[in-house]
């Protein structure tokens, strides 16, 4: 088994010599007319592909002996119940104060969180640092945290049309466009204020889910994926374009924050509108906890499995489709009006394929369906760069890269998605 | 007495040059266990398909009448209205929502019988609770009729094969039909889970008045269980009638054995 790894590990790194030669070893300086060869750094490209290939090899290989093979739901399940049993443990300590292991070892995390006074202090305790954070620190990392919360709502809007209705969504930032346009044209042609426009704006991400579900009805997979790409591309060239209505690329500025009855500082500013994305996050999760567990929630998933099933099972796909597309893409339209009163200042630039992407790649690398997933995801993708902007340049190879292994070795993402389960016993 | 619950007249589909089904008229009564039977591509599951709404027939009509009494005609409509109208059905190659567990499999079944919209799910009122609690029980009440209970929270594809074709045939029932359509349902089983089966689609019939029409290749099931038996070849019909005379008819012994 050695053996073979070492095998293949040589050959990669001559493979990855022979590709790398002419960029590596290579140099011309066109001035002076000379070739340099830079022979030291075949070693270095050599040692780390051979390196890389032996460890990558490993891991591939434990993963198809099974050491990560278990299914999705009950791998994580039984993670959280060993992370719980060695919390439950230390809690079940410190709630009796005594240190009888084997009683304590037994408490799993449900039976921690069942008992109230954990649960709320638990609770209490998040809520609290929620609140205090932006009195705690610069008010730039407040506003990085809002976006990132807002980041939060996005991915959690397309996780409903992917995580639930498996429909695969490319130009998802159109609808975060129609947001944010939503309140820059309103406040612009009308001067409507931010709370106004709030309502409105989920209203009009509404309309504008319909009006892609409408055509797209027939399409799926790679289809529909193409299809919605072009619609993204397509809102942010008429953005672009209307120039008339929208003032083109140039933008709309000065777009005013929040009022909060009267005209707050810049720093208040912002630590009101962290507030407010809070709110929306906890309102967005909310919501969506409810939808998934409900007929509707139910439907969605149908229609994800098997279409044509579900149909037979009396679910009207049209139906569920357009509720679909509508409901994703409210929550975008929220999060638009949101962005446009924190930035003050927003253009069709926003609203990139870039922008679409990098909301998948929080849902895919978070775990496609799972509310706590899709939020870590966010805050994953979001915060990150924020934080490592030494290592900006190579943003796209990190989340590259990162795709690429989630989805060779943990498909179904950080924390998948666990299963309701009912309790049977007690109605057998 | 005998309402016809499915009168098929003169139903063709064609697709392309093929005609999978030619000029083909049938009837299902209300209380019966039919079988419909034919080699290898006679057409019979494009006839379910036909029935239920996934494909529109090319010519002819389908019609379903309800326990009122009233004649709908179902060409062209679509597969969930025709779920609604009482037809529900079960696939040849196992159509479980795979990812989901049985009792949720089930759940939806349940789906054209509920009425909850997206601001009851939202806002969760006394009567989407009431409803949601319901829909629970008698889905769990199926699964027990059905003897699947102990899977309940299993994901579906997890369970042993014969579970899932049993799990198929549960899902179906959750849509209260006064028809069902099972496409081979005994597909793959071993003799004594098709001995089961036989006992188990009985049951249906018996304890709950659900008339049932089946796709089946096993013909010992299908003469011990099934009181009228249509034949279909290339798409024609060639023989109906009583598991012996259908036996005994030449045509159908050409049909299967050759000349």
């Amino acid at each position: 088994m050695n053996k073979k790894y070492i095998r293949s590990s040589i050959l990669s790194a001559l493979w990855l010599i022979l590709l790398t030669f002419p960029i590596m070893v290579i140099k011309i300086n066109t001035t002076a007319a000379t070739v340099r060869w830079r022979w030291g750094n075949l070693i270095y490209v050599g040692v780390g592909g051979f390196l890389f290939t032996l460890v990558w090899n490993f891991f591939l290989d434990r993963r198809n002996r099974g050491g990560f093979k278990a299914a999705g739901g009950e791998r994580a399940e039984s993670a959280a119940n060993r992370m719980g049993g060695a919390l439950g443990s230390l809690l079940g300590r410190i709630l009796r104060g005594k240190t009888d292991a084997a009683s304590a070892e037994k408490v799993s995390l449900k039976a921690i969180f069942a008992h109230k006074p954990v649960r709320f202090s638990s609770l209490g305790g998040l809520v609290l640092l929620a609140a205090l954070f932006p009195f705690l620190v610069s008010f730039y990392q407040v506003g990085i945290v809002t976006s990132a919360l807002m980041f939060v709502i996005l991915g959690l809007g397309l996780n409903i049309v992917i995580g639930y209705g498996g429909l695969l969504h490319l130009g998802y930032a159109a609808f975060y466009a129609v947001g944010a346009y939503n309140y820059g044209l309103l406040y612009l042609h009308w001067g409507w204020p931010f709370w106004a426009a709030l309502p409105l704006g989920a209203v009009s991400g509404v309309l504008f889910g319909l009006l892609i579900g409408i055509p797209v009805l027939r399409l799926r997979g790679d289809y529909l994926a193409i299809v919605t790409l072009a619609f993204g591309e397509i809102m942010r060239l008429l953005l672009e374009n209307l120039t008339n209505l929208t003032k083109g690329p140039e933008g709309i500025a000065q777009i005013p924050r929040p009022g909060f009855f009267v005209e707050l500082s810049l720093q208040n500013s912002a630590r009101y509108l962290y507030f407010i994305a809070i709110l929306m996050v906890v309102l967005t999760i909310f919501v969506i906890r409810r939808l998934e567990d409900s007929r509707i929630g139910r439907a969605l998933e149908a229609m994800r499995e098997d279409e044509i099933a579900a149909q037979a099972m009396g679910i009207d796909i049209t139906r569920t489709k357009l509720i679909t597309f509508a409901l994703g893409a409210l929550w975008a339209g929220f999060a638009g009006v949101v962005l446009a009163g924190k930035t003050t200042y927003i253009n069709p630039g926003s609203f990139t394929l870039m922008e679409s992407v990098m909301i998948l790649v929080a849902v895919v690398l978070g775990g496609t369906g799972s509310i706590p997933g899709v939020c870590l995801g966010a805050l994953l993708v979001t915060l990150i760069p924020e934080y490592f902007r030494a290592l900006s340049d190579y943003r796209m190879l990190v989340f590259g890269a990162a795709l690429v292994i989630m989805s060779i070795f943990r498909p179904q993402g950080i924390i998948p998605r666990i299963r309701k389960r009912y309790s049977v016993g007690e109605q057998l | 007495m005998s309402r016809h619950i499915l009168d098929i007249k003169d139903f063709s589909m064609v697709f392309g040059g093929l005609r999978a089904v030619d000029h083909v008229s049938m009837h299902i009564r209300e209380g019966e266990i039919a079988a419909l039977i034919g080699p290898n591509g006679a057409g019979k599951t494009t006839l379910f398909n036909c029935v239920t709404g996934v494909y529109m027939p090319t010519k002819g009509n389908i019609s379903v009448s309800s326990a009122e009494g009233t004649v709908v005609k179902t060409n062209g409509m679509k597969p969930n209205k025709i779920t609604e109208l009482g037809l529900a059905r079960t696939f040849q190659n196992i159509r479980l929502f795979s990812t989901m567990t049985a009792l949720e499999n089930v759940m939806i079944g349940r789906h054209s019988r509920l009425k909850a919209n997206i601001f009851g799910a939202i806002f969760r009122d006394r009567k989407t609770q009431a409803e949601e609690e319901q829909v629970i029980t008698d889905s769990l009440a199926i699964l027990r009729n059905l003897g699947l209970e102990k899977y309940a929270n299993e994901t579906a594809s997890s369970l042993p094969y014969g579970a899932q074709r049993l799990l198929e045939i549960a899902r179906a029932m959750a849509c209260e039909p006064q028809l069902l359509l099972l496409d081979e349902p005994a597909a793959g089983m071993n003799p004594l889970e098709t001995r089961e089966l036989e006992r188990t689609i009985n049951r249906i019939r018996d304890e709950q008045g659900i008339t049932i029409l089946l796709i089946e290749h096993d013909m010992s099931l299908v003469m011990s269980l099934s009181e009228r038996i249509y034949v279909l070849d290339y798409g024609k019909l060639i023989a109906e009638g009583k598991p012996e005379e259908v036996k005994n008819n030449a045509a159908v012994i050409k049909a299967y054995l050759g000349e």
